[in-house]
């Protein structure tokens, strides 16, 4: 007994760990992929060097991201089978088809049009290598759609019947599993929460240059702040779209949820007893897990508006939840109860964090804002830093003005530290479940596998991933400070797919190489 | 012919396409070391694989989701049961993917020199473990009723698979060697060609014993069939290496690799893993297996998506068909 928990333990660590780190790059990459593309597109149509030299920037430290993403991933496929064999046997035939959908449509077109990207910008007519990062930039989607597919599946089980001779999971129907109000939700959220991480990146890293520009302005390149300041708007208004979709999408969620798994929803409020209007605390002081709270900051029906869409209705709590799964499922209605500390500050994090930086880029994309609502001495070039502008006529005063750049800067991780919340909340609040109502995480272990060589395995992909870390950070601070390299200059003549014309070119060094 | 039965064919496709593609890819990395005299030269070698690799690796990850999606089993009990073999090829796969993009990032030689020390180690390791794990696969290993591995890490490394393992790294050397003498330009490329010579050799022994040994242990017309073209296939790259047609050597070394890894999985079936304790308990194309729906399902999947993935993978082959010499590597910054 003793044993089986803490295989089960070591395991459920490994996969936190692991998949937390690959969803630390994947959001970066999928917004990222996407913001470039649209950069390279605007500097396709118009020609403009800002564009071009935001694209290689941009372009660089996606590159960097999308390395540890691509690399970490790899360990994702292969561990089901390494930790969780007996999870694997049971739902391989429903969960494998989304798994192996994502490779066979996905990760190829990714794979292979960001070697086109990368190698091919005097290779490829400049229409055709922008059209291979959109590619890029869908492949991203696809793979984040079927692999939330899969997850969703684990939360809320659907198309599928449970064989009577080898008690094992079979797929009936595949449209359920693609196509789940669940997966929708999650995709959705998903989505525009990346949109929102890499927008918030966009913002802090531009700001940093305009704020640098704005103490030092002779040191500073005007085509740099021109590509920082472009970069800086689009940056803004993404992530107050985004920021704004990852609201209405979590709310969606949560009522999904609320459905599906209300255990789930019980503890993203510890709300330890039935109520109705259901309210919504800012923060508790005090044990959330005892079941009492000394000192709370209630606000009252806005869990029951999350649930239910109304102020009013009841909203079950732990306990009764608790009680209904055991009488369902048999056992203790304890067992049937996740860790209420995370997952009430898991919900409390991801939304905070996440939503302070939507309104930090709230209020830049209307202090930065552009001529229009500006008298005429107030406007600045294009090659100049924005003042930031409170209303038509008043400039904020040098400390205020610091502090939003510096905000801006600051909050540059947030989304991130919100999407890592976000998923130990889905993840720990479907416990004891790893597929709902189907199988507990404790029976989805290897047997076979020994708790040493569990020990080993996480405490290898723990090493490698904290050095990794280190080394992936340093060159992102190298590169982002670096700014983009303004003398840099796209190909002189549109490159053919013929190839070089004459002899002479065919010994010109490549435009990139590893 | 049965639904299971198309996807043991395309599951050994998979893995033939892996082996094909990423057996260069590790050569190159391994000839970092043998063939490549300074940075410049080390610096083609990766450049000649640079836009292709990761593509290249996505062949194993299909072939691990499809494993996953159409025998459920035999994903849970190869990699829970080869967890060891396993954790070193992942970890090698990190570090490599990292090391090929994070090389050039930095100018200090310090850095430079240790991504280069890793990129063969980590080549070279995966080349080895891939042939011992292919080797158990085929041989079985000690499966138990619930079909589960029982046997330890140390019974993996027996003799016949380690020949394999030996096998599997020469050959991908060999391979890599080829490929490098078919894209590289200058002095680089007559080295490339004399030592694919040397290697062609090596791998003639290796693989004529490893392939025999399977043969004789549990092979069938068919997979005698396969082992014959694979000679074939390697003593006919050799001759045209020989006469300096390097395209036709690729083509042949690719030949090798193809009717090796094809006569593994004629070897194997109707098994896919087989139990050394007792053959009631063996993993088979049947009892391995997804529902019928979900093997119709992702047939239809595959006959969509597999042309056309070959058709954009082989048209980036084609946007980087040029030789790379040592004059077109730009200066670092
Ligand atoms: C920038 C990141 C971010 C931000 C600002 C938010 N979320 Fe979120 N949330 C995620 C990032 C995220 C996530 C990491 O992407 C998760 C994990 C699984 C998923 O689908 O999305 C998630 C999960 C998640 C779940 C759990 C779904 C489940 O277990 O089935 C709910 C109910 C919400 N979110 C609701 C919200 C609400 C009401 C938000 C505020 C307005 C909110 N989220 C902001
Ligand atoms: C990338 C986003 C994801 C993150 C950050 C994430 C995070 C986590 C975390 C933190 C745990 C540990 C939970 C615990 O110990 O209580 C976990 C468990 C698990 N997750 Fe997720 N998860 C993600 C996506 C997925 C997806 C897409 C799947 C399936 C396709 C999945 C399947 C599992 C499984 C099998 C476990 C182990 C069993 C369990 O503890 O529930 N996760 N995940
Ligand atoms: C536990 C479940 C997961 C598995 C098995 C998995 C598997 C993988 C693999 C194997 C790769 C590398 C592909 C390549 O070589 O190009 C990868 C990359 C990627 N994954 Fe994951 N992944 C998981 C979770 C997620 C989630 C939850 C998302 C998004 C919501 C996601 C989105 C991506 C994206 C966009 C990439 C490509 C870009 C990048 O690497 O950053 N993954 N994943």
């Amino acid at each position: 007994m003793e044993l089986a928990l803490a295989h089960e333990t070591i395991a459920r660590w490994q996969f936190g760990v692991t998949t937390v780190y690959h969803f630390l790059f994947v959001p970066l990459t999928i917004s990222l992929a996407a913001l470039v593309a649209g950069l390279e597109t605007a500097w396709v149509r118009t020609g403009k060097q800002k564009y071009f030299h935001a694209t290689k920037f941009w372009g660089k430290l996606f590159l960097i991201n999308i390395a540890m993403g691509v690399v970490t991933g790899i360990v994702q496929e292969f561990q089901f089978g390494m930790n969780w064999s007996d999870y694997s046997r049971f739902v391989g035939d429903v969960f494998g088809a989304p798994l192996a959908m994502e490779a066979l449509i996905a990760f190829f077109f990714e794979s292979t049009f960001i070697g086109l990207w990368i190698f091919g910008w005097d290779k490829l007519p400049k229409k055709l290598h922008c059209a291979c990062i959109w590619m890029v930039a869908i492949g991203t989607v696809l793979s984040a759609y079927f692999i939330l597919a899969a997850n969703s599946w684990m939360q809320h089980p659907n198309g599928y019947t449970i064989d009577p001779v080898t008690k094992k999971a079979r797929l009936t129907d595949i449209g359920k599993v693609l196509f789940q109000d669940t997966t929708l939700a999650q995709v959705f959220h998903t989505l525009t929460a990346s949109f929102l991480t890499g927008a918030a990146f966009m913002v802090g890293i531009a700001s940093y240059h305009l704020w640098k520009a704005k103490r030092r302005p002779e040191r500073t390149d005007g085509r740099q702040i021109a590509s920082m300041r472009t970069s800086l708007r689009v940056g803004l208004a993404v992530a107050v779209v985004a920021g704004l979709g990852t609201a209405v999408s979590g709310d969606t969620l949560a009522k999904v949820m609320f459905e599906q798994q209300p255990m789930k929803m019980a503890s993203a409020e510890a709300l330890w007893d039935t109520q109705a209007p259901a309210p919504f605390s800012i923060f508790a002081i005090g044990d959330v897990s005892k079941g009492h709270n000394s000192v709370e900051l209630q606000v009252p029906g806005i869990l029951s508006f999350l649930a239910k869409s109304n102020f009013h209705d009841a909203v079950p709590g732990i306990n009764d939840t608790a009680r209904a799964e055991a009488a369902k499922y048999g056992g203790n209605p304890q067992d049937y109860i996740p860790n209420i500390f995370v997952t009430y500050w898991g919900f409390r994090l991801m939304m905070g964090f996440g939503m302070t930086s939507f309104v930090a880029a709230l209020i830049g994309l209307w202090t930065t804002r552009k001529r229009r609502f500006l008298a005429p001495e107030f406007r600045t070039g294009e090659e100049e830093v924005p003042r930031l502008m409170l209303t038509r006529t008043r400039e904020m005063g040098p400390f205020l003005t610091k502090w939003s750049w510096r905000i801006g800067i600051l909050t540059m991780g947030f989304p991130l530290i919100a999407n890592s919340f976000g998923w130990v909340f889905t993840e720990m609040g479907r416990q004891p479940w790893s597929v709902f109502g189907l199988m507990t995480t404790a029976d989805s272990v290897s047997p076979n596998v020994s708790i040493g060589m569990q020990i080993g395995a996480f405490a290898t992909f723990t090493a490698l991933y904290a050095v990794l870390a280190v080394v992936e950070v340093r060159l992102m601070v190298k590169y982002a400070k670096a700014g983009p390299d303004v003398e840099e200059q796209p190909p002189a003549k549109d490159p053919t797919l013929r190839g070089p014309s004459s002899d002479e070119d065919a010994d010109q060094p490549l435009a990139f190489a590893y | 012919m049965q639904l299971h039965d198309v996807w043991f064919v395309l599951i050994a496709v998979l893995w033939i396409g892996y082996f094909f593609l990423e057996g260069f890819d590790f050569g190159i990395g391994i000839l970092t070391k043998l063939l490549a005299r300074d940075r410049a030269e080390r610096r083609v070698l990766i450049n000649t694989i640079g836009p292709v690799w990761d593509g290249n690796e996505v062949w194993l990850l299909t072939a691990g989701g499809a494993t996953f999606a159409a025998f459920p089993d035999w994903y849970a009990t190869l990699f829970s049961g080869f967890y060891i073999p396993l954790l070193v090829i992942l970890v090698c796969l990190i570090v490599r993917g990292v090391a090929f993009e994070y090389r050039h990032k930095r100018s200090e030689e310090r850095w430079q020199r240790n991504w280069e020390e890793a990129i063969f180690w980590t080549s070279l390791l995966p080349a080895f473990l891939w042939g011992v794990a292919f080797a158990n696969i085929v041989h079985g290993v000690h499966i138990d009723q619930a079909k589960n591995y029982t046997g330890s890490f140390w019974d993996l490394l027996n003799p016949y698979a380690i020949l394999g393992g030996l096998t599997t790294l020469v050959l991908f050397t060999f391979h890599g060697a080829v490929f490098s003498s078919l894209k590289t330009v200058g002095d680089i490329r007559l080295r490339a060609r004399a030592l694919a010579l040397k290697l062609g050799l090596v791998t003639a022994v290796l693989a004529l014993a490893f392939l025999i040994w399977t043969q004789v242990h549990q092979g069938d017309g068919w997979s005698l069939a396969a082992l014959v073209v694979a000679v074939l296939a390697l003593v006919g790259a050799l001759g045209v290496l020989r006469a300096g047609r390097e395209g036709w050597g690729f083509a042949l070394s690719g030949l090798t690799i193809v009717a090796a890894v094809a006569m593994l999985f004629l070897a194997l079936f109707p098994n896919v893993m087989p139990s050394t304790l007792n053959p009631q308990w063996s993993l088979t194309v049947s009892n391995a297996a997804s529902s019928p729906y979900t093997l119709k399902l992702m047939t239809v999947v595959a006959a969509v998506f597999t042309p056309i993935v070959l058709l954009y993978q082989a048209w980036t082959y084609w946007v980087f068909r040029k030789r790379i010499g040592v004059q077109h590597i730009p200066a670092e910054h």
